[in-house]
């Protein structure tokens, strides 16, 4: 990245008026959360909301159409737009009827995995922080879940987002994941996880022999990752402190002790300890309560960490796509999940970039039809979204042929 | 369909009713029109009462369905004027003895369910036992019994053809215990149709599709009733207030449902604003329960607790007494030592506010019970609530209970009950420990709530009587109708009255949905 992209989180208030006004992607997003007018009301009464300058939050905004979506946007400039459920009226009407007609109906079911969540397993980074070591963990989890919802719940419409800054955002707009009740949404949270407890657990996942044919399926996406991962970014038993969080995983304590003994006496680094780990536990006279040890570690240290509270409500606002993040000025950008391996999220562009971007495209280039979005580095990711509702497209069609047919227009 | 079956049951009908109740079971979609005595109205609610109680121990001291299980409840339901619900369907020709059992489980059902709507708390305890007690009618069912009864509410699957099942025989061996794929029945339904299986990961899904064996049928079964009841209690409960009455029914249900369940702790207003913030640090090593001490522990060294903590630590502090401004001192004085006080007021102090109704939809929030705690939104990494006997490492627990005092073997059989999965029971024998062992008339409480174990502690440590004498700043325990009173409707009639109306209807929610694993109770084999 060269030196005058570099973004300054005080310029912010002077770049977003340019972004909203040039470069956000009105019209596809409106075609998104348009949802081809299947039912009318979709985007009237679909809830916005803002977050200012200095953590003003306004929430409860609804627009009637793009171009008012548009002028309030830019009007407001805001810092972070949410994106939150569809209600019973107009949410900015919401004064003027009953408190309990009002109320959340229909939502996209969606995911939020977050670094944060893993900073008991990584040692690079914690917090906010990310770095390449870390990244990988972003990549399972995208596959895993990404598989699960198309092979075992049969969703076609996902769009997968960079947050910004440290996590992911899964977005599921089939018409069957939108009008999902609470209970629905929870239980399919609930299918995904597999690590759970608290500060007070260490052991936090434990497995069945029998593997369900949807962990099963988690585990070889995991093992595509694991050695490379733990070993080469990780170094994940490098010294005593590392491989003792690893070994408490281990339930019996006598084979505890022995490759403790070992690691110190054989191992030469992670990988050679990662063999010694691997070869005691199949070899452990204790073998059968321990069958599925070396997979537990390698859930707990890799699977997807949800946060579940974010999937489970109905009414749960979730960070839109498109927002820039205040604090990186990175857009949040949909990629492709099926190209993750090469997403790296150093080189999604941030608004001070992209700025510069346009800046230099006038001078040289004087076409003015084109979008000024698709002269930027924006554009990949703007063909990926483009792509995706092209087939969301797909799916309303029908729907609104079988409307037209009802109402006898031909 | 519907008028087929009308003809049918004509030809058949030789007794009054036998139309209207097809099925020894039922989802109790119709209420009753009959008119009562008031006389069977409370004696009606207070016999089906004693079968939910029953449901309820049969289901502390067994693992469900089991022979124990299923043998206690029987002999406890066989005592009690409902006994005929213990039939099954089959017979050809039903007695009108056979009917006015029918029509007795529908009435008291009806009757409970007033009486069991008003708050969330009850509203679980009641669905979580018509459940228990629905599962076990619905297996005692012959196969042809339980097929009829799926027939009659619309229910009935077909199963999948056998070369279906023997491409996917791999994976759906994943969800049959014994025997052989290619002998098993399995039924493929929309996965929305088994959640409750989903959310276990008790079957296979394809594509959106579940494939569910014969077995679990009874698990779509209970969600499919679990929906209804669940939807029926709401509504019930926002139109209880319209009830048009003349103060003889309502005292009496509110008795009721006080009979079994210890009080809510919602609307404590009276006590509001005697706890103030600089005493939660001595209260906290005195009388918290372990779930909540951990939780001001973890406040004061961390500075920040996440989403959860904060949910249950703040309501147990309202519970207790605390005020909204109270509250807003105690968690900012934490909080601003690691973020400023405008980030606190801006990202925390609406949360607070919330829990007191005074944002949002003006809820008035309810302190956590224990099987809310133990049972829903388990702590992910990086969060301190839940409970400790349920969610703690052994070794950590231990360490725990040894830091606060108790003896080697106080420890071992706290540890044992905690290991059999008695939550509930293990916080009990450890505050008998910590509170100096069991008083004179051996009254060891079981706790239900983490604000009736610091009721009950500031009783001990002060004495019955001098709740407020001793430490005038501690909360009066304001109950409401005594628990598990004994008085009859028309002695209680002037105190319920007044309860009636401060009841609190804006916390009533439509999604409140109990699933399978939260009905599983403590008992159940607690895995993980």
């Amino acid at each position: 990245m060269s030196e005058k992209h570099n973004y300054d989180p005080a310029s912010l208030p002077d770049l977003l008026p340019v972004y909203y006004k040039r470069l956000f992607p009105y019209g596809p997003y409106f075609r998104w959360l348009h949802y081809g007018g299947v039912p009318k009301t979709y985007f009237l009464n679909r809830e916005f909301s803002f977050t200012l300058k200095d953590d003003v939050y306004i929430r409860y905004q609804s627009f009637v159409d793009q171009s008012d979506l548009e002028k309030e946007i830019q009007k407001h400039c805001p810092y972070k737009i949410d994106i939150g459920a569809v209600f019973s009226y107009k949410p900015k009407e919401r004064k003027t009827i009953k408190a309990s007609a009002f109320q959340a109906q229909e939502k996209e079911l969606v995911f939020d995995i977050d670094m944060t969540d893993y900073d008991d397993v990584r040692k690079c980074c914690s917090g906010a922080d990310i770095c390449e070591k870390c990244w990988p963990l972003m990549k399972i989890a995208c596959k895993i879940i990404h598989a699960a919802l198309v092979d075992d719940f049969g969703f076609k419409h996902i769009l997968w987002v960079y947050s910004g800054r440290r996590g992911v955002h899964c977005w599921v707009c089939d018409e069957e994941a939108r009008k999902l009740s609470q209970t629905g949404r929870t239980a399919i949270a609930e299918y995904l996880s597999l690590v759970r407890g608290g500060e007070n657990q260490t052991k936090k996942v434990s497995l069945d022999e029998t593997l369900h044919p949807s962990i099963r399926r988690a585990l070889n996406i995991i093992e595509g990752y694991f050695d490379k991962y733990s070993v080469k970014k990780q170094d994940f038993l490098d010294s005593p402190e590392q491989w003792d969080k690893v070994l408490a995983l281990i339930p019996i304590e006598d084979v505890r002790k022995q490759i403790n003994g070992l690691f110190d006496s054989l191992g030469t680094n992670s990988s050679t300890r990662l063999t010694i780990l691997r070869e005691q536990l199949n070899n452990a006279k204790e073998y059968k309560k321990m069958k599925m040890t070396m997979e537990e570690i390698m859930v707990q240290l890799c699977y997807p960490r949800l946060d579940v509270n974010v999937s489970k409500g109905v009414n749960h606002l979730l960070k839109s796509p498109f927002c820039v993040h205040p604090k990186t000025g990175r857009v949040c950008v949909p990629f492709d999940v099926s190209k993750v391996d090469s997403f790296n999220p150093f080189t999604v562009p941030t608004i001070s970039q992209l700025l510069d971007e346009i800046d230099n495209c006038e001078i040289t280039d004087t076409t003015k039809k084109v979008k000024d979005f698709k002269k930027t580095s924006l554009a990949a990711s703007i063909e990926v979204f483009e792509k995706f509702l092209k087939n969301l497209e797909e799916s309303w069609k029908g729907k609104l042929l079988e409307q037209s047919d009802m109402k006898m227009e031909f | 369909m519907d008028i087929r079956t009308r003809v049918k049951s004509h030809k058949r009908k030789k007794v009054d009713g036998a139309e209207q109740y097809p099925h020894v079971l039922q989802f109790y979609s119709v209420p009753p029109t009959e008119t009562i005595s008031l006389q069977e109205f409370e004696e009606f609610a207070v016999e089906r009462l004693k079968v939910l109680k029953a449901c309820e121990t049969a289901g502390i001291k067994h693992i469900r369905g089991t022979e124990a299980y299923n043998d206690l409840l029987h002999k406890e339901i066989r005592k009690t004027k409902l006994r005929n619900i213990l039939k099954t369907s089959g017979k050809e020709n039903l007695t009108e003895e056979d009917i006015y059992g029918r029509k007795l489980d529908h009435i008291s059902h009806f009757i409970l369910r007033l009486a069991y709507c008003r708050s969330e708390e009850l509203r679980r305890w009641f669905l979580q036992q018509e459940l228990d007690l629905f599962r076990y009618r619905f297996q005692n069912e012959s196969i042809q019994g339980s097929e009829e009864f799926l027939i009659l509410n619309n229910l009935d699957y077909t199963p999948i053809p056998s070369e279906e099942k023997e491409k996917i025989s791999g994976e759906l061996a994943y969800s049959i215990s014994s025997g052989h794929v290619s002998t098993a029945d399995f039924f493929k339904v929309y996965f929305t149709d088994a959640l409750d299986l989903v959310k276990s990961r008790k079957v296979y899904l394809k594509g959106g599709y579940a494939y569910v064996v014969r077995d679990d049928l009874i698990s779509i079964l209970l969600s499919v009733y679990r929906a209804k009841l669940s939807k029926a209690l709401s509504q019930t409960s926002r139109a209880l207030p319209h009830l048009e009455e003349d103060d003889r029914l309502l005292p009496m249900l509110c008795g009721l449902s006080k009979r079994y369940l210890g009080q809510d702790y919602t609307n404590k207003k009276p006590s509001a604003g005697q706890i103030t913030a600089d005493m939660i640090e001595v209260l906290s090593k005195k009388s918290f329960p372990l779930c909540m001490q951990h939780l001001h522990q973890v406040l004061k060294r961390e500075h920040h607790l996440k989403h959860g903590g904060r949910m249950q630590y703040g309501l147990f502090l309202k519970g207790i007494g605390m005020s909204l401004e109270e509250a807003l001192k105690f968690w900012k004085t934490e909080f601003i030592k690691l973020i400023d006080g405008d980030k606190f007021d801006k990202q925390y102090a609406y949360n607070i506010r919330h829990n007191y109704g005074k944002e949002g939809k003006r809820a008035d929030y309810t302190p956590y019970s224990c099987m809310k705690i133990i049972m829903s939104n388990a702590p992910g990494p990086g969060d301190s609530h839940g409970c400790p006997f349920r969610h703690t490492d052994a070794e950590m627990l231990k360490q725990k209970l040894r830091t606060n005092g108790l003896s080697k073997d106080a420890i071992e059989e706290v540890m044992t009950t905690t290991k059999r999965g008695h939550f509930q029971l293990a916080c009990s024998k450890y505050f008998e420990y910590i509170h100096g062992g069991v008083t004179g008339d051996g009254d060891v409480p079981n706790f239900q709530h983490p604000n009736q174990y610091f009721e009950e502690s500031q009783k001990r440590l002060n004495g019955d009587k001098g709740l407020s004498q001793s430490t005038p700043k501690t909360p009066k325990v304001v109950r409401r109708v005594p628990a598990n009173s004994q008085t009859t409707p028309s002695q209680s009639k002037s105190q319920s009255t007044a309860q009636t109306q401060n009841s609190n209807f804006g916390e009533l929610d439509d999604d409140f949905m109990m699933t399978e694993e939260e009905m599983g109770l403590l008992d159940q084999k607690v895995t993980n």
